[in-house]
């Protein structure tokens, strides 16, 4: 925007009454602008700083370690940095087919008067705060759970099995595998809403020359509609992953909140979102308040790897 | 006559479709579970007493009211720095920005921090706001709230100036009008719609949030208009409600919960609604 004049001598340049305001007005907007970048700075460099001290003293045994005892304020990250990968791979792992199949039975199959009501839900399921489904999964999912399915399993498994080894625990409906599928529900209409929002950018007539050559429904889906969104649906599938591995409350209720290693999948665990929402008010010595902080770090870091692939993948599908 | 082969395809359709009707049917199943209970539970405990009286001890009659209030004040504090921010960021990107390199940063970052953990969000504002003044506060939830519904208001109004007509610039600016005013009376007007829906999903979005509060505004049982003072709020009172052993607690978190859902699901709706309106015209 450069309002400049003709050089003519002696003629004052026109100028739009009031146009003096506009570089303030600018410097404001850009000020709003580094406000927000100023903000995810500040994030990095309060969690490096406050969580130096942890890596200083305990060195690589921090991320190597999996003792964490604030009683004798020995602390070694592996646990929650083991947990929080297993649930989100865990949750990513049984959301995934589903969310996929959500998205397409909404694009390609779902009878067009049950099209608009069934999206509508989805995106609105979306929203809801994840309390409650953290509440849910404590009060209604956990005791179904662990009658149904992990105490039968537990009798089922032959002594001395590795199926033995793998659903051992105790058998109360919290643990590790029942974190991880409490996030799957979570995420499941997020990214079936994101998924369903792609495949509707494909053209109808890439779709329909498909059909029209005799393809069926699955070789359309396969080989067109999919691989026409295929970056977008990366994306989409990390960003949903950025979510899991980032959730605090759904897992907080439900993992168990014991720190060490995970023995198997019912086992109770950790996540380092749940091992900071349950510690950080409680913590009383600076080892545990920094080792807690370069928790959030670490987080942040496998967040920001993640959340960062899947902008640049959805940016490069929109151009 | 069919081939093997076309019947093999044929097939695997079949069992294509009917797995796509079948994942959905169990996701719709799953939600419509979490729907059930959070109706069946909640309207059990959701009375007068809900928005009259004050958190109680175990065992004694309450309400939510000052978990309300306090979450009432920290969503319109925190949506208020945040529109601020937020409005006048997107406008940056949109107007300003162009395909510099730094409006393409900021563009990026914010898309980052539009999905960045909200727990983190708290450990920095404990980071800045709490620890150096000495203590919880309703002006620090209010804080982290913001942080996490600007990026969401930034992002929709960048997109929504976006798509505003140029004609609609270049015919304020031939009548003589500065670059700010065109900006404000004509673009800000008829971008409203747009820039409203994003404020509102922001809305939505920040009153279920649970993790930031945990560190900011921590909690507060007692009816307080304070904000310099540690302040209650719904969600905070439904995490430690819950996990607590007693019946009339529990109770009390379940009416919580559907409050904050039916708040949430309302907003959205409303903000869908506003999204609709100017295509209709």
């Amino acid at each position: 925007m450069t309002l400049t004049a003709d050089a003519s001598p002696g003629v004052k340049p026109a100028r739009p009454k009031g146009a003096s305001f506009d570089p303030i007005f600018q410097g404001l907007c850009f000020a709003a602008a580094t406000a927000l970048l100023a903000a995810l700075g500040g994030v990095i460099v309060t969690l490096a700083i406050g969580g130096w001290p942890a890596f200083q003293n305990m060195g690589l045994g921090f991320i190597t370690s999996s003792e964490w005892n604030p009683v004798t304020d020995v602390y070694g990250a592996a646990g929650p940095l083991v947990g929080t990968i297993i649930t989100a791979a865990l949750a990513l792992a049984l959301s995934l087919p589903i969310a996929f199949g959500v998205a397409i039975f909404l694009v390609e199959l779902c009878p067009t008067v049950l099209r608009r009501p069934i999206g509508t839900a989805v995106e609105l399921l979306a929203g809801i705060p994840s309390i409650v489904y953290g509440m849910w999964g404590l009060f209604v999912f956990a005791p179904f759970f662990s009658k149904h399915v992990q105490v039968p399993l537990m009798t089922a498994a032959p002594v001395g099995s590795v199926w033995e080894k793998l659903v051992a625990g105790v058998p109360n409906g919290t643990g590790i595998l029942a974190a991880a599928i409490i996030l799957a529900i979570m995420i499941l209409p997020f990214m079936a809403a994101m998924l369903r929002e792609l495949l509707l950018t494909v053209p109808p007539q890439v779709r329909e020359s498909a059909y029209g050559l005799g393809a069926t429904r699955l070789e359309v889906v396969s080989s067109v509609t999919l691989p026409y969104v295929r970056r977008g649906a990366i994306g989409a599938v990390m960003l949903g992953l950025g979510r899991a591995l980032g959730e605090t409350m759904a897992v907080t209720f439900i993992i168990g909140n014991s720190h060490g290693f995970p023995k198997s999948i019912f086992d109770s665990g950790s996540t380092i979102a749940s091992t900071i929402a349950n510690e950080f008010t409680e913590a009383t010595s600076v080892a545990h308040t920094s080792s807690l902080l370069a928790l959030g770090l670490m987080l942040f870091v496998i967040t920001f790897a993640v959340l960062g692939l899947a902008r640049l993948l959805i940016g490069q599908s929109k151009h | 006559m069919k081939s093997a082969r076309a019947t093999q395809r044929q097939i695997a359709n079949g069992l294509f479709s009917a797995g796509c009707y079948l994942v959905t049917f169990i996701a719709l199943a799953f939600l419509a579970a979490i729907l059930w209970s959070l109706l069946t539970q909640g309207l059990g405990g959701l009375d007068m007493a809900v928005f009259t009286q004050d958190t109680p001890a175990p065992g004694s009659e309450g309400g939510l009211r000052n978990a309300i209030l306090g979450s009432l004040m920290m969503c319109v504090m925190g949506m208020l720095g945040a529109l601020i921010i937020g409005v006048l960021a997107g406008t940056w990107l949109a107007e300003y920005a162009g395909d510099s390199k730094y409006g393409a940063v900021v563009r990026f970052l914010n898309d980052v921090l539009l999905s960045a953990p909200s727990i983190l969000i708290g450990l920095f504002i404990y980071g800045i706001l709490v620890a150096p003044f000495g203590g919880f506060s309703g002006y620090a939830g209010a804080a982290a709230l913001a942080l996490l519904a600007a990026p969401v208001i930034t992002r929709a109004t960048e997109d929504v100036l976006l798509l505003q007509p140029g004609a609609l610039r270049e015919s304020a600016v031939a009548l003589g009008t500065p670059l700010w005013r065109t900006i404000l009376s004509v673009l800000w007007r008829s971008a409203g719609g747009g820039i409203l829906t994003g404020a509102l999903l922001a809305f939505a979005r920040i009153t279920g949030e649970t993790a930031p509060l945990l560190f900011t505004a921590l909690n507060n049982q007692f009816f307080s208009l304070d904000m310099g003072k540690p302040t209650a709020s719904l969600p905070a009172v439904i995490y430690q409600y819950a996990l607590s052993a007693y019946d009339d607690w529990r109770r009390l978190a379940w009416a919580g919960a559907l409050l904050i859902a039916i708040t949430v699901l309302a907003v959205t709706i409303i903000a869908r609604f506003v999204a609709r309106e100017p295509r209709r015209s």
